[in-house]
């Protein structure tokens, strides 16, 4: 029973863990198969855990505070979408200043807010919840947003697959010419991919702003936005394997605090390193085959649009 | 019955060029009709205007009698308009029955347009398979997803970019009883092709341009190819000579018994290839693109390396492990099949892009650049292959294809390489600058040196070459002397079918 009772408390703990990965890595994931490569995910997730951690306590509603943080996300995505899609900047260099911009403005807008206090997302969803059994119970007492990244995953594989315009967003991503000689609308398409890559990222933020550690410090999001960025590329673009690689990650990341805790006698540098060195390990190990990861990159990933007439 | 497409006064113009200029086409129903001109001539804008990429400046287009606009691909599709590209627009990584539906923008299930494809392929004899990706499918395959995916949306107009450039004899055969069907059951075809052989055999009438005018009408089966290519040429055309010369010399470019697996995704895996070829000999190999073309020159030019080093030999030394300088070095040139990013730098001048790879032949002393001398090399190319640039300092992406090609050869030429590779050397050039390749190429063999041509012209490598080996699947014909084989049979073996009593996997006797 203890047993049981420990490897829920590791799933829920991994799942937890994962949700922000998911969630921004999926936007990040749609932006990249559209063609775009945005490198400004960590900057739109810190705007989007500052933002919504203000809107929440402002307004006292986490909902209202979520789709701020959205709002934020997406808003500093358009930036990003404006200069790389329709004045044609580099994206690589583009989207680096976007995260240095986030990092700074959400310390700017957040600096008389560090240290407020904020009850967290509520978990109260579920109807009858005391009379489940306790581990059940464990499980509804995760916060509504760790279900979206659950289903997250099902979704995205759904649309990229076997929707039309999941079908029309890998074909711009592959030939943004071939797809604008076909007659469609290549960047429109990609601003609506860049937009939700944005919001998504802003979602993320705020999940950890509102939900995993309720508060905000600056430069809270701590690398995560990278961690999602190289989770897309070594998943080879594939949703399922993109999911596989955040639960990954998220494990490690909670199997190393059980280690600490249980006392192992190595550095926690060397433990707090785990989690990267698995989590590329095992990517690089289903991605090496050169031929599938050809096969699903976005041939057009990076290369700015242009229609010539 | 008014014409199904008339265009009247077409005008569109360019920064500094006219492209079209007053313009008149009209294309009846039923009516295979032939757009003929050389490269720059403005049959790429016309067709862009009709398929609504681009807007004219001025003039007026009449679909079946009624005044229309067609502001873009859309509107040109809803009139009843298709269009096969030159260069497929098709997704690699999607299956032939996505593809299609992204170009029909329907509603409809693929399930449904799964059936609805079979059928047309039934109907046309265009056999596709709905669940395959696109990059498993040879290019004539290619081309009948185009195809069926323009029949689908029952075209009134088919507009045929250069359709037969990839295809075998064969293959253009097939396509070409598809168009006549087509045409019976009233729906028009523009065809634009720079075969004029086809023309003849395919079209009613031809509409010819020259610098962005309409300079004259013919049917094409009445009028001769001499005469069809002087009306786009704009007056008489060169004949290219071949001297030959006819001792045996001896072998300057080698290939022992190499196998390679592709190192990219949709390439062709080398099987066994075994070829030489010796000095004053050109060499055609023919076969249809990716069968091996780029993976063969890649091999030779150094671009990829072979495991074994005597593999490759270039005038006799063992080659395979030297890179493209290093067999530069040892009298080998190359034209490469795209000439900005391969053959040339766009951003360079001219000059500075002679010098890429002529800068062993003494134009660098002391580490120094000799900028006067390069600049003379660029000037004396310029002159001897008339080639039309804004001067020695013009930048190498402001040149037409046809000319960058020219610009090319002549500098590969001018280091008097005693080995020659040409990867497609006359494709997308126009009638007067393929002659003149042409005719510089069989000079360079007169000379002494051995060339070998990469070629999806047939009658290119006809009129050229000493012998012909074919490409298919990676594997390589024995070359046969030219005049001890046809168009015919090279064409099977193209398709591949094997040759009567030979099989292409004996390495050839020398």
């Amino acid at each position: 029973m203890h047993e049981v009772e420990i490897a829920v408390a590791i799933a829920v703990a991994t799942l937890r863990a994962a949700t922000p990965l998911m969630l921004a890595g999926f936007g990040e994931l749609i932006t990249e198969r559209s063609g775009v490569l945005n490198l400004g995910v960590e900057g739109m997730m810190l705007m989007g855990a500052s933002v919504g951690f203000i809107g929440t306590v402002a307004t006292g509603s986490p909902i209202l505070g979520l789709l701020l943080a959205m709002l934020a996300g997406a808003a500093l995505a358009l930036v990003f979408g404006v200069l790389t899609l329709s004045l044609m900047a580099n994206q690589v260099a583009t989207g680096l200043a976007l995260t240095i911009f986030g990092v700074g403005f959400s310390a700017l807008v957040g600096v008389n807010w560090v240290g407020t206090p904020l009850q967290g997302l509520s978990t109260d969803i579920w109807p009858s919840l005391s009379t489940a059994p306790p581990m059940v119970q464990q499980l509804m007492l995760l916060d509504p947003l760790v279900w979206v990244a659950v289903l997250l995953p099902f979704v995205v594989q759904w649309f990229i697959y076997r929707t039309r315009a999941g079908m029309i967003l890998r074909a711009v991503g592959e030939s943004s010419d071939v797809a604008h000689a076909l007659g469609y609308s290549v960047l429109r398409i990609r601003y609506f991919a860049v937009l939700f890559g944005g919001a998504m990222s802003g979602l993320a933020g705020a999940y950890l702003s509102l939900a995993y550690s309720p508060m905000w410090s600056e430069n809270m999001v701590a690398g995560r936005g990278w961690i999602a960025l190289a989770l897309v590329v070594f998943s080879t673009w594939k949703p399922l394997w993109l999911a596989l690689g955040s639960l990954l990650f998220g494990f490690v990341t909670i199997a190393q605090f059980q280690a600490e805790g249980l006392g192992l006698a190595l550095s926690p540098h060397l433990l707090a390193m785990l989690p990267y060195i698995a989590t590329i390990v095992v990517l690089v190990l289903i991605s090496r085959d050169a031929t599938r990861l050809k096969l699903n990159a976005p041939a057009a990933l990076g290369r700015p649009f242009h229609a010539t007439a | 019955m008014p014409p199904r497409l008339r265009l009247t006064g077409i005008t569109k113009r360019y920064a500094a060029t006219l492209a079209n200029s007053d313009v008149n086409l009209t294309i009846g129903p039923g009516e295979i009709h032939a757009l003929l001109g050389e490269n720059g001539a403005g049959k790429s804008t016309l067709v862009k205007i009709i398929y609504g990429f681009v807007r004219p400046d001025s003039g007026e287009i009449a679909w079946e009698g009624e005044p229309v606009q067609i502001p873009d691909p859309n509107a040109a599709r809803k009139l009843g308009v298709g269009m096969v590209f030159q260069h497929f627009s098709l997704f690699e990584s999607l299956t032939v029955a996505e593809n299609i539906a992204l170009g029909l923008g329907a509603t409809e299930t693929i399930a449904e347009l799964t059936k609805r494809i079979e059928e047309i392929s039934r109907r046309y004899g265009l056999a596709v398979t709905p669940t395959r990706h696109v990059h498993h499918l040879s290019v004539g395959e290619r081309q009948r997803v185009e195809i069926v995916r323009c029949l689908l949306q029952s075209p009134r107009l088919l507009i045929m970019d250069e359709p037969t450039s990839v295809l075998t004899p064969q293959e253009a055969e097939g396509l070409f009883d598809v168009l006549r069907r087509l045409s019976s059951e009233g729906c028009s075809v523009l065809y634009i092709s720079h075969k004029l052989e086809e023309i003849k055999a395919l079209c009613e009438r031809a509409t010819v341009l020259r610098g962005g005018r309409v300079v004259g009408h013919c049917d094409p089966r009445i009028s001769s190819e001499q005469q069809m290519a002087e009306m786009m040429i704009g007056g008489a055309l060169p004949v290219a000579h071949r001297t030959s010369a006819l001792h045996e010399g001896a072998p300057c470019l080698q290939i022992e018994r190499l196998s390679l697996p592709a190192d990219e995704p949709f390439g062709t895996n080398l099987r066994d290839i075994s070829l030489t070829l010796r000095d004053g000999e050109i060499l055609g190999v023919a076969g249809v693109a990716g069968n091996g073309q780029k993976e063969i020159l890649a091999v030779l030019s150094g671009e990829r390396l072979s495991p074994d080093a005597g593999s490759v030999r270039v005038c006799g030394t063992a080659a395979g492990h030297l890179g493209p300088t290093a067999r530069r070095r040892l009298g080998l040139a190359f034209i490469p099949e795209e000439r900005i990013g391969r053959g040339a730098v766009g951003e360079f001048s001219l000059t500075e892009n002679g010098l890429l790879t002529a800068y062993g032949s003494g134009f660098v002393r002391g580490g120094l650049i000799r900028f006067g001398a390069i600049a003379q090399y660029a000037r004396d190319i310029i002159k001897r292959f008339v080639v039309k640039a804004a001067g020695i300092e013009a930048r190498g992406s402001s040149l037409s294809g046809g000319n960058m090609q020219k610009f090319i050869v002549g500098r590969e030429m001018g280091t008097n390489p005693r080995v020659l590779l040409a990867a497609h050397p006359t494709w997308g050039v126009d009638i007067g600058a393929a002659i003149a390749i042409r005719q510089a190429l069989m000079d360079l063999a007169a000379a002494g040196s051995g060339v070998l041509v990469v070629s999806e012209d047939l009658a290119e490598l006809f009129e050229i070459s000493d012998k012909i080996a074919v490409l298919f699947h990676g594997r390589l014909s024995v070359p046969k002397p030219t005049n001890e084989t046809s168009i015919e049979e090279v064409g099977l073996l193209m398709g591949g079918g094997t040759e009567a009593g030979a099989s292409p996997v004996v390495a050839h006797a020398a």
